[in-house]
């Protein structure tokens, strides 16, 4: 049902300026209708700000944004009965249990009390709620909030979604299953924007990817393209035995002739090559040498790399004019 | 590339229904009922306490107070005052409420979807008023298990408790302003006590204002909660009613005038 050449969201020039701090300096964005989007950055890159933009709960300084062909500031109310939106900042109430929270958002969507509880059950059966249904928000588990976060955005049934760092905070466990409900979604071919600080995440979801560093996009690709942007390849080897580190290092500088990263912790080493024709080599004089490995292999820099190439520091860092997003809304 | 334009879901078509905006309202003032259903406990400031202020007051200062009577005779003295002083605190809560709202993310959600703007604060009040009125009916059953009795009319006893709500939601304007423009719900419940216990103990509630200290008696001539003590005990048990009524429905008007709007321009400057 989608056609993948249309554009679900278009943002140009989107800033926003919070006292002297800049939250968005000029970001332009384009989601193709029924793919995703990943937002990519640390705490502070203006991810939060772009998606209320996006959301109509804010208005750029400068700039505009379309979603679904409706302009985000001057057809506010167009945009709103398309998108779902699911974030840090747009909340269910915890003081009222997940079914009347969803028969609520029905009843102000204009569905008729039958229509509301229907869609109601339907939502927390497929979030598998409906055992926790009629309890108390406040009394959910972490994972059981997002997926009635989720169920919440998605009452309206709305083609764009949006999703402000979906797993922030969650375990393994129930990050999957967000994970999961997020990928069905996007099988019904609705447009998905998500934000995230994980590039695992991103990688993981997204068909395409946008890097946010202070409020600016740094890098935008498929998440292959953005590997490949970070340049090299990186050959590792572990070794079975990790006394063996030091010989393997040696082995790997003297065929390669780079000096390799050596990390006695995970008994790994790793060099970056320019292509695999170093990579035989190696081979020989392991083999020569008589050393098992557990590992080689020769792989795409991770995100974290490219993030560090493309910013100049890690997606973990805190730099210290983090702005406080969502903030003097 | 084209630009896809999405056409909204079918059913909202019903929000071009004139008056959606009354609905949504309703349907917010409704989720306040519900929040109270599974949430007894967030009621103690209309329930419980009341209550206790009724027999804190009653049975240990009333004897004193009243003299010969006894707490008997301070009961129909007492019960319009505590009545005033229990709603006019409970205005307080919708303030509380509202910025809590806000800072938890609540209203984001309400603004993501396609409703009037001004029905999340309509329904808050609207909400609210459902909690006053229960706080009415509380206190005056507790009356009237300890044997207060209309002595001016049942129609003038139900008009008393009409208009203390009415002031109640006349007066939560002030507390929607507040909870709108403070930074936390712990800060507005600060202003409020700071304001609240001076304005209500600095009155005619409990004792009669000839004994207060002159600039006390000044006060209590300014303050609007004397006049509508005083409206409340004529309707309730007879006496003069025509000054304080007229003065209570001037605080009243002057309230929503004044407070109303800043409010919502406070709320629309949040939204």
């Amino acid at each position: 049902m989608t056609t993948t050449n249309q554009v679900a969201i278009e943002a140009t020039g989107l800033v926003k300026k919070y006292g002297n701090t800049t939250a968005l300096a000029g970001v332009d964005l384009s989601v193709p209708t029924g793919t995703v989007l990943g937002v990519l950055g640390p705490n502070g890159a203006g991810k939060t700000t772009a998606v209320r933009i996006l959301g109509t709960l804010l208005r750029p300084d400068a700039g505009h944004a379309t979603v679904g062909g409706y302009d985000v500031v001057r057809e506010a109310g167009k945009v709103r009965s398309i998108i779902g939106l699911t974030g840090q900042y747009a909340s269910v109430d915890e003081d009222m249990s997940g079914r009347r929270n969803l028969i609520m958002i029905g009843r102000l969507l204009g569905f008729s009390r039958e229509q509301s509880r229907v869609r109601a059950d339907q939502l927390l059966e497929r979030f598998e709620l409906t055992d926790a249904g009629e309890r108390i928000a406040k009394t959910y588990s972490g994972g059981m909030r997002r997926r009635l976060d989720l169920a919440a955005s998605l009452v309206g049934n709305p083609s764009i979604l949006y999703l402000d760092e979906p797993t922030t905070g969650l375990d393994p466990h129930a990050r999957n299953g967000v994970w999961e409900t997020i990928r069905n979604l996007v099988l019904d071919g609705t447009t998905v924007l998500l934000t995230t600080q994980y590039l695992e995440e991103a990688d993981a979801l997204a068909d395409s990817i946008v890097v946010f560093d202070k409020g600016s996009v740094v890098a935008s690709g498929r998440p292959a393209e953005l590997k490949a942007q970070a340049g090299k390849q990186s050959l590792d080897v572990r070794p079975a035995e990790p006394a063996h580190i030091e010989r393997v290092a040696a082995i790997v500088a003297e065929s390669t002739g780079m000096r390799p990263n050596v990390d006695v912790v995970n008994a790994l080493v790793s060099v970056p090559v320019s292509d695999g024709s170093s990579m035989p080599v190696v081979v020989r004089r392991l083999d020569e040498a008589g050393i098992a490995v557990t590992e080689l292999s020769l792989r795409l820099p991770s995100l974290d790399e490219v993030f560090l190439a493309l910013t100049g520091h890690t997606a973990e860092e805190k730099t210290s004019d983090v702005v406080l997003e969502g903030a003097g809304r | 590339m084209t630009t896809a334009t999405l056409e909204p879901p079918a059913h909202l078509a019903r929000r071009s229904r004139p008056f959606a905006w009354v609905q949504q309202s309703l349907t917010l003032a409704w989720r306040n009922i519900v929040r109270i259903r599974q949430n007894p406990e967030a009621l103690a400031d209309v329930t419980f306490q009341p209550i206790i202020f009724l027999a804190l007051f009653l049975f240990v200062f009333g004897g004193a107070i009243a003299g010969g009577g006894g707490w008997r005779g301070y009961l129909p003295v007492l019960l319009p005052g505590l009545l005033v002083q229990t709603v006019v605190f409970a205005t307080m809560g919708t303030g509380v409420g509202l910025n809590d709202d806000f800072a938890k993310g609540v209203f984001d959600r309400f603004r993501s979807l396609p409703i009037a703007r001004i029905s999340p604060l309509i329904g808050a009040v609207l909400g609210d008023a459902v909690r006053y009125s229960l706080s009415i009916v509380i206190l005056m059953t507790s009356g009237f298990v300890l044997g207060f009795r209309f002595h001016n009319g049942v129609g003038n006893g139900l008009l008393a408790m009409l208009i203390v709500l009415l002031f109640a939601l006349s007066m939560c304007w002030i507390w929607v302003w507040l909870g709108l423009t403070m930074k936390t719900a712990q800060g507005v419940q600060g202003i409020a006590f700071l304001v609240m216990f001076p304005l209500t103990f600095g009155s005619n509630i409990f004792v009669p204002t000839s004994t207060l200290p002159g600039f006390l008696q000044a006060f209590t001539k300014v303050s609007p909660i004397t006049y509508l003590v005083d409206t409340e005990r004529a309707l309730m048990g007879g006496g003069a009613l025509q000054k304080p009524l007229l003065i209570t429905l001037a605080w009243m008007v002057g309230l929503v005038a004044v407070f109303a709007p800043l409010a919502i321009r406070a709320y629309r400057r949040r939204t």
